[in-house]
């Protein structure tokens, strides 16, 4: 590419954007004089068609075309054949399986583990210190923790030396090194570790938040009635961060079923540690099958869609009940 | 920092005009070269200000030395080749074809998706001349790999064989071994270094998200052996099914040697280790005495010096050196697998097809054979340009018309096979599935169409 091409391609992009706003400041400039009678209906068309026509470009035609898909063979034509394969392959159920247990394990252990720890550091000294510790790993890609993670259970054989930490240790104690990745079901609970270590950071943060937010009074009003420290916690810590727990809660289920990089990075679903979102890739880009790859993702679509509905209704009710 | 209204635009010009100079500072113009010597590429023409864009899996060095082996080519004829390398190409290159964003020539490894990337009506049938070289360089086999549906798409370009045994030739003749000339002689072979005490074999499958490959070419190696080209096309085509009482006498027959605990994994363990191990690093302990015998293919001979340098010697007189798969029975005419890649063109244009007309050419061949590392399949090639004794041996092989040569069987299969059941089931099967369970997995993902 030379100097010219670069300047060129720089003064189609200026232009573009200066298109953009030129067309943006029009429609406020009509919709600012619309007629007087439904204005508002005018301004509201003219202010939301914008994201909407956004939306239905990049989200819902894509989720129409992909459930057609999913409903189509290699060559075109209509078949169940897809959906039909992924409930009856062993290969293909399994990786429904595994998912079903990450989104067990994953939101719950890791909002329990970031709501003791939120509680127990809580206006302790170096409380600040303490949160950077265990946030820190959210600053690390989904691919450099797997990256990491599976230098940790690296397995070398026999007599060679460990550079895995976890082998290191366990020949270290003077045990036999163990193949933590390529056992079944051990690896799945081993990948699932490093989602938690994660995502605890993130419940931590926000349930911490949440529990600096409980009034003073209350607590103080829980004291004054004789109650213990439990007590206080599941009566007035609990009620008052539910709606945060909620939102931790659903937000990390909602990463678990979507995860892809983990799995990808340490074992690339090999050794029966598929879950949904990786056998979706694995099927339309590698294996070239789209309309497995599609099917598997109209089903990612469902098993989240509960959990979003679930979501928007109760952050709906507290909004009511302030 | 606080600017008034003209202020604002002073500063934003100021940063467009600083970006633009340091982006063309990275471009830069490609200053022209005297030193090349234009005659042999006089017939390609000369264009102005063309660009081609090439995409591949082929990286770093490998990468280099492709760049290099068209350079004099690029400058003669004035068309600018721009390569770009990604792992990730195979996977990606069918969804940048749909949306219209492929490079205009792809060198895809693969004769399946070469196959799928024509069905999807994106690429642009071969010009003649391209053709005409196929015809005068190539032999029918590999002509037909790049075809799909009776119309030509792509010359080959490079080529690897499959199925050498690695060896010590200093080892071997210390203990008075002896090449085997058939797969019962290769049997009687392991079973004589085993009773030594040594585990004769050593093999790694770990491949990243492609593990499992190295031992989906043993199956092929022993499949085409065993019974022949004919039933070796059967198998890939899907005329067989995959678990084929002849296809599982193959994966038997492979098995005896990496299920079995006294032939595998000398230097590195036991058989379960054939999966952790990387098959970059698993043909070393040759080196260190602890195995005899590694099945890769001719390009691991750029793994033995994994530092670079050459202080592993590949030679029949050096520290290793390779012989193929015997036959089944002596005698029997040589039977190899192998790869190779094909440049497939995305954009119907002049100095896309000159481009593809220069690779598919003895020229561009000598060319890249001479700078190292690899081998082609065309006839015009000179055996003496490769860069060792065992790519001569290679060339000679594949230039042989006697040679009966098929391609890598996973790689023809459609990719629900061949890039993933395949792989993942001989993963499960060298880790304890039974081979009958294993096969029929397979050939239950076989798609339906």
């Amino acid at each position: 590419m030379t100097t010219a091409d670069l300047l060129g391609k720089i003064l189609q992009v200026v232009m573009g954007l200066a298109v953009f706003a030129a067309i943006v400041g029009l429609l406020v400039f009509f919709i600012d004089r619309a007629p007087k009678k439904g204005r508002d209906y005018w301004q509201l068309v003219g202010f939301l068609a914008p994201a909407i026509i956004l939306l239905a470009i990049g989200l819902i035609w894509p989720a129409i075309r992909t459930t057609g898909l999913a409903f189509l063979d290699n060559s075109g034509n209509f078949s169940w054949d897809n959906f039909i394969w992924m409930f009856t392959q062993p290969a293909a159920i399994r990786t429904l399986i595994n998912t079903v247990v990450w989104v067990l394990l994953v939101p719950t252990l890791a909002t329990a583990l970031g709501l003791a720890y939120a509680v127990f550091i809580d206006k302790s000294r170096g409380e600040r210190y303490y949160k950077a510790l265990v946030f820190m790993p959210m600053a690390i890609s989904f691919v450099g923790a797997g990256i990491i993670w599976r230098f940790v259970y690296e397995y070398r054989a026999g007599e060679r030396e460990q550079i895995g930490l976890l082998n290191a240790i366990v020949t270290g104690l003077g045990g036999e090194p163990v193949q933590w990745l390529q056992t079944d079901p051990l690896n799945t609970f081993l990948l699932i570790v490093v989602m938690i270590w994660i995502q605890t950071g993130f419940a931590m943060v926000v349930l911490s938040a949440a529990i600096k937010g409980i009034p003073a009074e209350q607590i103080e009003a829980a004291q004054l009635d004789g109650t213990n420290p439990w007590q206080r916690f599941t009566n007035v810590t609990i009620p008052g961060i539910r709606g945060s727990l909620v939102v931790v809660l659903t937000t990390i289920s909602i990463a678990t079923l979507k995860v892809f990089d983990i799995v990808r990075t340490m074992t690339a679903g090999n050794f029966n540690t598929s879950v949904v979102a990786n056998e979706m890739y694995t099927q339309a880009f590698r294996a070239s099958e789209v309309g497995r790859g599609s099917a598997l993702a109209v089903i990612l679509f469902l098993l989240v869609l509960p959990i979003v509905i679930y979501n928007v209704n109760v952050l709906r009710k507290q909004r009511e009940i302030r | 920092m606080r600017f008034g209204k003209a202020g604002r635009v002073v500063t934003a010009v100021a940063a467009l005009g600083v970006s633009a100079l340091a982006l063309s500072a990275c471009t830069g113009d490609i200053a022209a070269n005297e030193d090349v010597d234009c005659t042999e590429y006089e017939e390609y023409g000369t264009f102005d200000g063309a660009e081609v864009t090439i995409g591949g899996t082929i990286l770093d060095l490998e990468a280099d030395r492709l760049v290099e082996s068209w350079s004099d080519f690029a400058q003669c004829t004035g068309i600018n080749i721009e390569y770009q390398g990604s792992s990730e190409f195979e996977a990606q290159i069918a969804v940048l074809a749909e949306g219209g964003n492929a490079p205009d020539i792809g060198i895809v490894p693969q004769p399946g998706l070469l196959a799928r990337l024509a069905e999807g009506g994106w690429l642009i049938p071969a010009s003649a001349e391209v053709e005409a070289n196929v015809d005068e360089w190539w032999s029918e086999d590999w002509k037909q790999y790049g075809t799909y549906d009776g119309t030509f798409y792509a010359a080959p370009l490079m080529a690897s064989i499959k199925g050498y045994v690695w060896y010590s030739p200093t080892q071997f003749e210390e203990n008075g071994w002896e090449i085997p000339q058939t797969l019962d002689e290769l049997t009687a072979l392991t079973e004589e270094i085993a009773a030594t005490g040594e585990k004769p074999w050593c093999v790694g499958l770990e491949s990243g998200d492609a593990t499992g490959w190295p031992a989906t070419d043993w199956i092929e190696d022993w499949v085409l052996r065993l019974h022949g080209p004919e039933v070796y096309d059967q198998w890939v085509t899907h005329e067989i099914p995959f678990n084929d009482p002849r296809i599982v006498e193959a994966f038997d027959a492979v098995g005896a040697y990496l299920k079995n605990e006294d032939y595998v994994n000398g230097g590195i363990g036991d058989v379960s280790t054939l999966v952790t191990e990387a098959f970059q690093t698993a043909g070393l302990p040759i080196l260190d005495g602890e195995c005899s015998l590694h099945h890769q293919a001719s390009f691991y001979e750029t793994f033995w010096n994994a530092e670079g340098g050459d202080e592993v010697v590949v030679a029949s007189d050096g520290d290793v050196f390779g012989f193929l798969t015997p036959p089944a029975t002596a005698g029997d005419p040589l039977s190899v697998t192998g790869g190779g890649e094909f440049p497939v063109a995305f954009r119907d244009a002049e100095e896309v097809e000159t481009v593809r007309a220069f690779l598919s050419s003895d020229t561009w061949a000598n060319n890249r054979v001479s700078l190292g590392g690899v081998i082609s399949a065309n006839t015009g090639v000179d055996p003496e340009n490769a860069s060792s004794e065992l790519l001569v041996q290679s060339i000679e092989i594949l230039q042989d018309p006697e040679t009966t040569f098929r391609f890598d069987g996973s790689d023809l299969m459609p990719g629900a096979v061949g890039a993933d059941s395949f792989w993942r089931g001989v993963v499960a099967w060298v880790t304890g599935q039974s081979t009958q369970e294993t096969v029929d997995a397979i050939e239950s993902s076989w798609p339906a169409s």
